[in-house]
């Protein structure tokens, strides 16, 4: 569990980066877990390329959930909205290290599955599989 | 009274050797601390026992068996309904097999409620319920056209009742849990229930947290109906039983229907069988009624004004260890007195979420709850995200409540809490 709660992990659920709101989003996308009540929006603002020009998210909930959510939109600033589609629980897993426990595995993939139905539901279709 | 029986430290181990799951079972490598019994009661023993033998001795279906094991399995199911009614004084006829609380409170809710309940009336229920007690009669004054009110709670979560004549004015029903399954507040029930009455409402009490944990009367309490769930008691999951006034009951259209509940039937209609039968369609669940009888057997022998003891000196105990903790950025909710709650206290500690919390104290072998548990609407008016909980049972003990507290040290390390706690503790 000491392995877990990294220093990283921390400062992104103390000081989440990209938080608050856009302005003027493109797409808007909210979602909770309804078992622990952990909450995460994601607004994108999508340039004429399809490209993720802004983003931010707002929730709470615990450090795992906010802190995944602060490092997804770190990632995804600057990339195709296609890949941002296509982003896989692995590569969250990736992000937010090694050792989490099943039972927290939702509170980790919340803003990724929120951020998907953002980016989905920009394309309007799920992007064709490579 | 208040001599501290819970001292009494061979009892507590006998106790404590009664449940298999805390003597043997280990969590890394580390003993069980089960902090979570307003949830589920861990099992002794001897409500195993009574499980395994209908099963592997007398297993037949009851009630029109004219074989052996059919007479011995219809006896036991009885007389474990006899031991149940006893335990909250009631009479067995008056006392119906459910499949838990919620089960319970929706049998009165559709029953009673769907007789009685006419559009423009008022169903009265408190801001602590559970969601058990609170979405049954939302659904039936949508029904029905009848609307609901609330009684106030304070910041501490007890009971305000400066304007609780007004509130009954023109009431059908008044629901409310016994004990609050987030908080621990005991309601001032020997308040609410006569007022309630003289204006003419009936009493429904949610008891799922109370049964548990203190002596209930149901006719001292004077209450219409009276739920309660066997899991949270030592008992099997998937029993539970309501009680109810006779006359109420004897009045009161079947629920479910079925095997079972009939007298006759023909083509053409049925008619349906005595109390408490008239309720239990279908086969019930015999086993768990056995394990029920065996488990208000074993809190009979421990003496529920022991068990109430225990946990108001665990309680005790608890709030004082927490309070060191207080400089650090804890939170205790609730009344934060041993004498106004029962087993439960919440809690958070400066901004680790709960569910964090949870995670490292599961770490440490230590079981706790976090979450909204089931009260979302109480949680939204105190402005809580949500909190950790701990509740306690008959088989904890003090060291229990210093393996929480050290567990919570581990999670003020983990989470680099100071001596002064951190900026921005957990806010809604």
């Amino acid at each position: 569990m000491d392995d877990f709660y990294r220093d990283y992990i921390l400062d992104h659920y103390r000081n989440p980066r990209n938080f608050g709101h856009l302005e003027h989003p493109d797409v808007v996308a909210e979602d909770t877990n309804p078992l622990c009540g952990d909450r995460i929006r994601m607004e994108l603002l999508v340039d004429a390329n399809g490209t993720v020009a802004d983003v931010r998210f707002f929730g709470k909930g615990c450090a795992i959930s906010q802190a995944s959510a602060s490092m997804l939109t770190e990632s995804v600033k600057g990339r195709p909205l296609a890949d941002v589609a296509r982003l896989t629980k692995e590569a969250v897993l990736e992000n937010v290290g090694i050792g989490i426990s099943p039972t927290r595995l939702k509170c980790a993939m919340l803003g990724l599955k929120v951020l998907k139905t953002a980016a989905v539901g920009q394309l309007a279709s799920w992007p064709d599989e490579d | 009274m208040r001599a501290c029986v819970a001292d009494d430290a061979s009892k507590l181990a006998r106790i404590v050797g009664d449940f298999p799951i805390l003597r043997e079972r280990t969590v890394r490598g580390r003993r069980l601390v089960y902090l979570d019994s307003a949830a589920t009661s861990q099992k002794p023993q001897c409500v195993i026992d009574a499980l395994v033998t209908y099963y592997s001795t007398y297993n037949a279906n009851i009630h029109r068996g004219v074989y052996e094991i059919a007479a011995r399995a219809t006896d036991a199911f009885e007389d474990a309904r006899a031991k149940v009614a006893r335990f909250v004084n009631a009479n067995p006829r008056d006392l119906v097999w459910t499949r838990n609380t919620t089960e319970a409170i929706n049998l009165v809710a559709h029953s009673w409620g769907g007789a009685n309940i006419k559009p423009g009336d008022v169903i009265l229920v408190t801001q602590l319920e559970h969601h058990s007690n609170l979405v049954p009669w939302q659904e039936l004054a949508a029904k029905t056209g009848a609307r609901l009110a609330y009684v106030p709670v304070d910041d501490r979560g007890l009971h305000v009742l400066d304007d609780l004549d007004d509130l009954l004015d023109g009431v059908k029903l008044v629901a409310l849990s016994h004990v609050s399954n987030t908080l621990g507040t005991i309601a001032p029930l020997d308040v609410i229930v006569p007022r309630a009455h003289a204006a003419g409402a009936v009493v429904l009490v949610d008891g799922a947290q109370a049964a548990p944990n203190m002596p209930v009367d149901v006719k001292a309490l004077d209450v219409d109906f009276y739920a309660f769930s066997g899991h949270k008691m030592c008992a099997p999951t998937g029993i539970g039983a309501l009680y109810g006034k006779r006359a109420l009951l004897e009045a009161m259209p079947p629920f479910l229907t079925g095997g079972d509940m009939i007298r006759t039937v023909t083509y053409e209609g049925a008619t349906f069988n005595d109390l408490p039968w008239k309720f239990e369609a279908g086969t019930s669940n015999i086993a768990g009624a056995i394990g029920f009888g065996a488990a208000v057997e074993y809190l009979s022998q421990i003496g529920m004004e022991w068990v109430r003891e225990h946990e108001r000196s665990l309680a005790s105990y608890a709030f004082e260890r927490l309070r060191e903790l207080e400089p650090r950025g804890l939170v205790v909710y609730g009344p934060r007195d041993p004498d106004l709650v029962a087993d439960v206290i919440s809690f958070n500690y400066a901004d680790i979420h709960p569910h964090d919390l949870a995670s490292i104290l599961d770490g440490e072998g230590v079981c706790i709850r976090a979450g909204h548990h089931c009260t979302m609407p109480l949680m939204e008016k105190m402005g809580w995200p949500a909190t950790a909980r701990a509740s306690f049972y008959i088989y904890n003990t003090k060291q229990d409540v210093d393996a929480l507290i050290d567990a919570l040290g581990k999670a003020a390390a983990i989470f680099k809490i100071g001596r002064a706690g951190v900026a921005g503790a957990l806010d809604g």
